[in-house]
């Protein structure tokens, strides 16, 4: 298996502290018989995502984000330009398996990516592919386990889990890879609440602690705001980039994108249109309320001078 | 109510049956059927009979749950025992109309019964005390050999693998499309026969496109996990030979020998 290759080692260069690098990447979907044409999907996208950056990718049904993801990880190859990961092209089939290796993938429907009927034993299917030796994936089963907090399950059949438990049984099975880069295809679409918040937190854990990658597909706006930078998309081309909080303050452009705001920018959005003057960079709920309550201090304060 | 089926049905323990190597379990099974073909004397079927209660005895698996594994089978046993009871020819106990009953056709029917018998409580007894996963590994390598022919064993113990990891799910996936369909109308419970398999339709056409999709996409979650075939694989849970195992095999040919012996000297 070939390594990774460490700052000042000679063969380093600095393309490889980018995640992924897509450079006028142009792709289409073949067309399925004489009579269709082929469904242009991007053209000329550029996109630079950096190591260890948490990134949220929205847009609205059929925008390109599915497809776009399947381009980081070879299961889709450019038509046109090029997708560099770790600076390792992707077209390039001789560095297929350690490209995927790197960039690991998690899927919306959990059920459809456990491949089998015990817990530990489909943890363990990325490392048996990449022929890594018993001992050592033994240790990273049970490592990408506890990671998620699924350590206990170990033995149990998937099909006697949640929802919320099989995608992270999905995800250990991605970081028993020892990926730097993880893609999520809208890990929460299927899921509950509860289990929707397990694998968020699971996910910003990964980020945080280990420094990997995240790349996150979603149709929730709470999740995008948790990210470092949101990506906005709309027709296969990049509509907004930038901090949650700058794309989110352009409310105008979200929902021309066929999308909503967080429920705290729609609220100081709706306010603002009624003429108070509230910034729109307050996200969370916290930051929110102290926004609103300063305001109502200061509104107070000047009603008390008059 | 589809939760109910079982398939292959393995009862958890920690046994000697249980801790035994699959691939000796497998291993024994097949001396078993060859011996049980070879017995013909009272002599070897008693010690048939001996070895496999031994082996139940060994075993958590108890003798009602085994019975009750031959009921499906029940007429099939009853069907080629009467068929043996009527065309053996010998020494005639009873005869009417066309029928004609003889000692040897008694003795070959009750043998015969016996057989088959046995022959579903032995290869049981393996499913019970083996899980469907290291059944699956059991076979793979033991038929490793096979892919110098060009025979894709590993191929076909994956597919084994992933239909038995799917059983749970698709039945799941049955049980609410036949709820879907209820909802709308659907009656599965009354018509004659064809009525009721026609009415099977509406669930089994969503549930194949369903399974052409789940497949799909699981092809593509395997890719994204490197999955290149068998080349190169490792395995999390080695299989590793214990002395048992090997005791076990030297007792099975033991028995296989010695039916085989009673045999060549007519006992």
């Amino acid at each position: 298996m070939e390594q990774p290759l460490m700052p000042g080692q000679k063969g380093y260069s600095i393309f490889m502290e980018k995640a992924v690098i897509a450079e006028k990447l142009t792709f289409a979907y073949p067309a399925q018989d004489e009579r269709k044409v082929s469904v242009p999907v991007f053209s000329d996208l550029n996109l630079e995502v950096e190591q260890g950056s948490f990134v949220a990718v929205l847009g609205r049904n059929g925008c390109g984000k599915s497809t776009l993801a399947k381009q980081f990880n070879a299961i889709l190859l450019p038509s046109g330009g090029s997708v560099r990961v770790y600076g390792m092209d992707t077209s390039n089939e001789d560095l297929l398996l350690e490209v995927r290796r790197r960039v690991g993938m998690v899927f919306q429907n959990p059920d459809n990516q456990i491949v089998s009927n015990v817990v530990e034993e489909d943890v363990a299917f990325a490392p048996e592919n990449l022929g890594v030796p018993p001992e050592e994936i033994r240790t990273r089963v049970d490592e990408a386990l506890k990671t998620v907090g699924m350590y206990d399950k170990r033995e149990s059949a998937p099909h006697l889990l949640s929802g919320g438990q099989k995608q992270r049984i999905a995800i250990a099975g991605v970081i028993a890879m020892e990926p730097s880069c993880i893609v999520l295809d809208e890990p929460t679409a299927m899921l509950d609440p509860q289990g929707r918040t397990d694998v968020l937190e699971t996910v910003r854990r990964l980020n945080r602690e280990r420094g990997v990658t995240v790349i996150l597909i979603t149709h929730h706006m709470r999740e995008a705001a948790l990210a470092d930078r949101v990506i906005v998309m709309e027709k296969g081309a990049i509509r907004a980039d930038g901090k949650p909080e700058d794309v989110f303050s352009q409310v105008e452009m979200m929902h021309e994108a066929g999308l909503s705001v967080p429920d705290t920018t729609e609220l100081l959005y709706e306010l603002r249109k009624l003429g108070y003057d509230l910034p729109l960079t307050a996200l969370s709920s916290e930051a929110c309320a102290e926004v609103l309550y300063e305001f109502l201090c200061g509104a107070g304060k000047e009603r008390a001078e008059v | 109510m589809l939760k109910d089926i079982t398939l292959g049905q393995f009862f958890p323990g920690d046994t000697l049956l249980h801790r035994l190597d699959p691939r000796t379990k497998l291993i024994l099974v097949v001396v078993y059927i060859a011996a049980l073909f070879i017995a013909k004397s009272y002599i070897s079927y008693a010690v048939m009979v001996a070895f496999l209660i031994l082996s139940i005895s060994l075993s958590n698996v108890k003798i009602g749950t085994l019975l009750k594994s031959i009921k499906p089978l029940a007429i099939i046993i009853i069907i080629t025992a009467l068929l043996n009871i009527f065309y053996t020819p010998g020494r005639t106990i009873v005869k009417f109309w066309i029928f004609n009953i003889t000692w040897e056709g008694l003795r070959s029917a009750a043998f015969m019964a016996a057989r088959i018998i046995m022959l579903i409580m032995g290869t049981f007894l393996l499913t019970y005390t083996t899980s469907p996963i290291a059944l699956t590994d059991g076979i793979e390598i033991l038929l490793n050999p096979l892919k110098k022919i060009k025979v894709p064993v590993h191929e076909l113990a994956m597919m084994m693998a992933i239909a038995l990891r799917f059983i749970p799910t698709l039945i799941e996936e049955t049980d609410k499309i036949m709820s879907a369909q209820k909802a709308r109308g659907a009656d599965f419970e009354t018509g004659n026969i064809f009525a009721r398999a026609k009415a099977l339709v509406p669930i089994l056409v969503p549930l194949f496109i369903s399974s052409f999709r789940r497949a799909d996409e699981l092809a593509v979650a395997m890719e994204c996990r490197c999955y290149h075939g068998g080349e190169g694989r490792t395995r999390l849970k080695q299989l590793h030979y214990q002395k048992r195992d090997y005791f076990a095999i030297a007792f099975g040919c033991l028995v296989l020998a010695a039916v085989i012996v009673l045999r060549v000297f007519g006992l």
